[in-house]
C-alpha cells in the first residue's frame, strides 16, 4: 500500500457538553476508498468539517504525504489536495454549470466561457456527465452531485470526501456514481465515502472506519466486515435486519382510491387516474423520484389538496377537504418536511406536542389553554415516546431530527389512526432512530391502522410494506406484493423502465 | 413630429437621473444588499455637487463638482453597508432611515445654497451617453467577467461563494459603495445639469421610482434603459399636464409615490419578483453554512 496520503493523529475536538471527537486517528493511503461509517451524532460530520477547514481540531494534527498542515478554510484544505462534495450542493442555482465552476477560480474575462474546455476533459476524462450550459436549478440531485465532483477535480483534489453521496441517488444513478468512483480509484485518486447503507459500503470501500460516540470503534478491511458486524460496530448492540413478515389477516377495507386526477400549480398533471384500496394493518409503499406525484398523492389524501377528478373514500364515505376534520375521522399525516410543516420550530415540545389538540379539554379550558394540562400530557409523551429534550418548554428547534419526529408521531398516532399517512419518515435519522419510528408505524398496523408509506429509501420500503407501488409521472405503477418485487425492479419503474 | 422628438429628447434628459440611479441600486441588489436609501443619497449628492461647483460666490470648480457629488453618496452607502453588512441590521430598515436622514441633512445643511443660480453648468449630452454606456458595462460585466460573476454569485448564494475563498463582505462593500456614488451622480445631475440650482426636496421622489425601477427592468441593466425612458416620458407627461388642466398640483406632486405603486404593479403582473436575486435582503452570517 505504500505510504499513507493522509493521516489524522488523534483528533480531538470539543463542543458545549460534548466530544464531537475524541482522538481520532486514521490512516488514506493512495488509491483507496475508505468507508467512513456512523450513527448521527457519531462525529462523522465533525471530522469532515475539521478535514475540509470548517473546525479547527482542539488537539491532534492533519499530516497529508508524511507532513503536518494546517487546514484554516475550505480553500486551505482545497489547496492541499482535499476535496469535499457535500450531501447538500453549495451550488449557486441560477448560475450555469460553467459559471458555478468558474466561480473563484476563473479567467478575469469570459472566465465560464474560458474555462470550457477544462470541464470537457475532467468530465470526459472519468465517466462524468455534464452538460456545462445547463442550469443548476434544472438539475437532477445526481447531475448536481457530479458537478460538486468535477468541482474538486478541478481544483487538483487528490482526496475526495463524498459525504452521504447516494441518499439522494435511484439505485440505477448510484451505480453510475460507483462506476465513476472506481474511475477514480484506478486514476489513484483516494476517497472517503461517507453512508448509512451498509451494502453500498460492502461493495464499493476498501475498508471502512467505524465512529461511536466520537470514537473510532473499528478500523477493517471490507474482506473482513459484514452487515451484521458493521451495524453492531455503529449502534454498539444487537441490529436486526429481518424482513417484516406478511399481514397475517387483511381487514376491511380503509381507503379506497378511485381515478384521481390533479394538477399542479402551473396547470400540468400531476396525478393520472391514481387508484388503489388499502386495507386495515396494511402498508402500502409509495416509491418514485421526487417530483412524480408523491407528494400530491399524499396532499390530497391529506385534504391540503383539491382533485381535479376522482374519489377518495374512507370506510366508504368521500374524504372532507380539511386537515383539521381529517384528523377527527382518523387520519394522521407525517410529513415530508418535519420542520416546515411537521412543527412550529419556535414554539415549546409541549406546545407542539399539543397542536392536535389544544381546542378540546383538558388543555382547553374555555377560551383559555390550561398550561399545566399541556405539560403533564406532554411529559407522558415524552416518556411514551422516549424523546430526548431537556424538558417540554424546550424549543422544538433545538430538538435533533430524530427527536423532532418522535415529537410528530406521538402528536399524530395520540389518538387511534385508523390511516396513517407517512412521507419519508426517516429521512435523515440514524439506524437507532429509524429502528423506533419503524416500531413506532408497524405497532400501529397491528392495531388495525393503514399505512401510505411515501419513501425515497428502497430498503425501508421493502422491509415494511406488504405491497409496493411506484409513483411514475402522475400514474401508479402496481402496487405489486413487496415479496415479489427486487430493488432492481422499482428502481427500472422509478425511472419509467419496464419491470 | 416635432413634439414628438421633443417628447422623446425630454425624456431622455428626465430618464437619465433615473437610470444612473437605477443602475446603482441594481449594482447593489446584484451583490444582495437593499438599499432603500437612493432618495437621500441623491440628496446629498445633489447638495454636495451643487456646493463645489457653486464655492464661493459662484466661482467653484465644475470639475469637482462630480467626484464630489459621487463620495457624498458613496459615504452615505457605506454608513449603510456598515450596518447592515457588518452589523447584519435590516437592510429595509435602515435604507429607510438613511433615506430619511439624506434628505434632512441635504436640507438642513442646504439652505444656504437655496435659490442661488448656477451659471457656468455642464452640458447634459455628456451625462445621458454615459449613463447608457454605464448600463452596458454593467452589463458586460455581470455576463463576461469574473468579478461580476463574483457579485452575482454573492448575491445569489453568498455560503457557495465563501466557501469558495471569495470575500462576501468586501464584495458587498464594494457594490453598495459604488451604488451610493451612482446615486449621488444621479442626484448631481439634477442640480448640475437638470436645474441648476438647489431646493431643498429636489429629488422630487426620483429615488424611490429608480428603487422600484429596479424591479420593473428585473435586475437587467440593459432593460434598465428602455424602463428609465419610459418612465422619463411618463414624468414629461406629468409635467405638460400640470400647466395645462386645472387639476390641482398636490395631485401632481403625488404622482411620484403613484408611479412607484404602478411599476410595482405591472412588475407583479409580469412576475418579475421571481428575478430577485436569492440572497436579496439577507445578511450573511458565516456560522450558518
Amino acid at each position: 500500500m505504500g505510504k499513507p496520503l493522509l493521516q489524522l493523529r488523534d483528533i480531538t475536538k470539543r463542543f458545549p457538553g460534548v466530544v464531537a471527537n475524541d482522538r481520532v486517528s486514521l490512516e488514506l493511503y493512495p488509491g483507496e476508498v475508505l468507508a467512513l461509517l456512523g450513527e448521527n451524532g457519531a462525529g462523522k460530520s465533525t471530522l469532515v468539517s475539521i478535514l475540509y477547514g470548517l473546525y479547527r481540531p482542539d488537539e491532534g494534527e492533519i499530516l497529508i504525504e508524511g507532513s503536518p498542515v494546517r487546514i484554516a478554510s475550505p480553500v486551505d484544505a482545497l489547496r492541499h489536495g482535499i476535496g469535499l462534495v457535500p450531501q447538500h450542493p453549495v451550488l449557486v442555482g441560477r448560475h450555469t454549470v460553467a459559471e458555478n465552476l468558474a466561480l473563484g477560480s476563473g479567467a478575469a474575462l469570459f472566465p465560464s466561457r474560458r474555462i470550457l474546455p477544462l470541464i470537457e476533459r475532467i468530465a470526459g476524462g472519468y465517466g462524468l456527465q455534464v452538460d456545462p450550459r445547463a442550469y443548476v436549478h434544472q438539475l437532477s440531485p445526481g447531475e448536481k452531485q457530479r458537478v460538486e465532483i468535477v468541482r474538486a477535480l478541478l481544483r487538483g483534489a487528490k482526496v475526495l470526501i463524498l459525504d452521504e453521496p447516494t441518499s439522494v441517488l435511484t439505485p440505477q444513478e448510484a451505480q453510475a456514481l460507483f462506476r465513476v468512483m472506481r474511475e477514480l480509484k484506478a486514476a489513484g485518486k483516494s476517497l472517503i465515502f461517507i453512508s448509512h447503507k451498509l451494502d453500498e459500503v460492502l461493495s464499493i470501500a476498501d475498508r471502512c472506519v467505524v465512529l461511536r460516540r466520537g470514537r473510532v470503534v473499528g478500523d477493517l478491511p471490507i474482506e473482513r466486515a459484514s452487515k451484521t458486524s458493521l451495524a453492531e460496530l455503529m449502534v454498539g448492540r444487537q441490529v436486526s435486519f429481518e424482513r417484516r413478515r406478511q399481514t397475517p389477516a387483511p381487514g376491511p377495507v380503509v381507503l379506497r382510491v378511485e381515478g384521481l386526477e390533479a394538477r399542479s400549480e402551473r396547470g400540468l398533471p400531476t396525478l393520472r387516474g391514481v387508484g388503489f384500496e388499502l386495507r386495515a394493518g396494511e402498508v402500502l409503499g409509495i416509491a418514485g423520484i421526487a417530483g412524480n406525484g408523491q407528494s400530491e398523492l399524499v396532499e390530497v389524501l391529506a385534504g391540503l389538496r383539491r382533485p381535479q377528478g376522482g374519489r377518495v373514500l374512507l370506510e366508504g364515505k368521500s374524504l372532507p377537504s380539511d386537515p383539521a376534520r381529517l384528523f377527527t375521522l382518523g387520519v394522521a399525516h407525517i410529513p415530508e418536511d418535519r420542520i416546515r410543516m411537521g412543527s412550529v420550530p419556535n414554539m415549546s415540545v409541549a406546545e407542539n406536542l399539543a397542536l392536535r389538540s389544544f381546542e378540546q379539554p383538558p388543555i382547553a379550558h374555555g377560551f383559555l389553554l390550561n398550561p399545566k394540562a399541556l405539560a403533564t400530557q406532554a411529559q407522558e409523551q415524552v416518556r411514551a415516546y422516549a424523546i430526548a429534550t431537556p424538558s417540554v418548554h424546550t424549543p422544538a428547534r433545538l430538538l435533533s431530527g430524530g427527536n423532532l419526529q418522535k415529537v410528530i408521531l406521538a402528536r399524530e398516532l395520540a389518538t387511534q389512526a385508523r390511516l396513517i399517512l407517512a412521507v419519508h419518515p426517516t429521512y435523515g435519522l440514524d439506524i437507532g432512530a429509524t429502528e423506533q419510528v419503524h416500531e413506532a408505524l408497524l405497532h400501529q398496523t397491528r392495531l388495525g391502522a393503514a399505512v401510505v408509506l411515501v419513501s425515497e429509501d428502497l430498503e425501508e420500503l421493502l422491509s415494511l410494506s406488504d405491497r409496493i407501488g411506484v409513483m411514475h409521472r402522475g400514474e401508479l405503477l402496481g402496487p405489486y406484493a413487496a415479496t415479489e418485487v427486487s430493488r432492481e425492479q422499482i428502481g427500472l419503474l422509478m425511472t419509467g423502465g419496464a419491470a | 413630429m416635432e413634439e414628438v422628438l421633443n417628447a422623446l429628447a425630454r425624456a431622455l434628459s428626465f430618464g437619465t437621473p433615473l437610470l444612473i440611479a437605477c443602475l446603482g441600486a441594481l449594482l447593489n441588489e446584484r451583490a444582495g444588499v437593499v438599499n432603500l436609501g437612493v432618495e437621500g443619497m441623491m440628496a446629498l449628492g445633489a447638495l454636495a455637487g451643487f456646493a463645489v461647483a457653486y464655492g464661493e460666490g459662484g466661482n467653484g470648480n465644475l470639475w469637482l463638482a462630480v467626484p464630489a457629488a459621487m463620495l457624498a453618496g458613496g459615504l452615505a452607502a457605506l454608513l449603510h453597508g456598515f450596518v447592515t453588512i457588518t452589523l447584519q441590521a435590516n437592510q429595509f430598515v435602515s435604507g429607510l432611515a438613511l433615506s430619511m436622514v439624506g434628505l434632512g441633512v441635504a436640507g438642513l445643511l442646504g439652505k444656504r445654497y437655496e435659490g442661488l443660480p448656477l451659471f457656468d453648468h455642464p452640458p447634459e449630452g455628456p451625462f445621458i451617453l454615459g449613463a447608457i454606456g454605464l448600463a452596458l458595462l454593467l452589463a458586460f460585466l455581470f455576463s463576461a467577467t469574473r468579478l461580476g460573476l463574483a457579485l452575482r454569485s454573492v448575491g445569489e448564494n453568498p455560503a457557495a461563494a465563501d466557501l469558495l475563498g471569495l470575500n462576501v463582505l468586501a464584495l458587498r462593500y464594494g457594490a453598495v459603495v459604488a451604488g451610493g456614488a451612482l446615486a449621488g451622480l444621479a442626484g448631481a445631475y439634477l442640480s448640475l445639469v437638470y436645474r441648476p440650482s438647489w431646493t431643498d426636496g429636489m429629488t422630487a421622489g426620483l429615488g424611490w421610482i429608480a428603487v422600484a425601477l429596479v424591479i420593473f427592468v428585473g435586475w437587467n441593466p440593459l432593460r434598465a434603459i428602455f424602463g428609465a425612458v419610459f418612465f422619463g416620458l411618463l414624468y414629461y407627461l406629468q409635467f405638460r399636464l400640470q400647466g395645462q388642466s386645472g387639476i390641482p398640483s398636490e395631485v401632481f406632486a403625488s404622482l411620484p409615490y403613484l408611479l412607484v405603486i404602478l411599476v410595482l404593479a405591472l412588475s407583479g403582473l409580469r412576475g418579475q419578483q421571481g428575478n430577485a436575486p436569492e440572497a436579496l435582503g439577507k445578511p450573511y452570517r458565516r456560522g450558518e453554512r
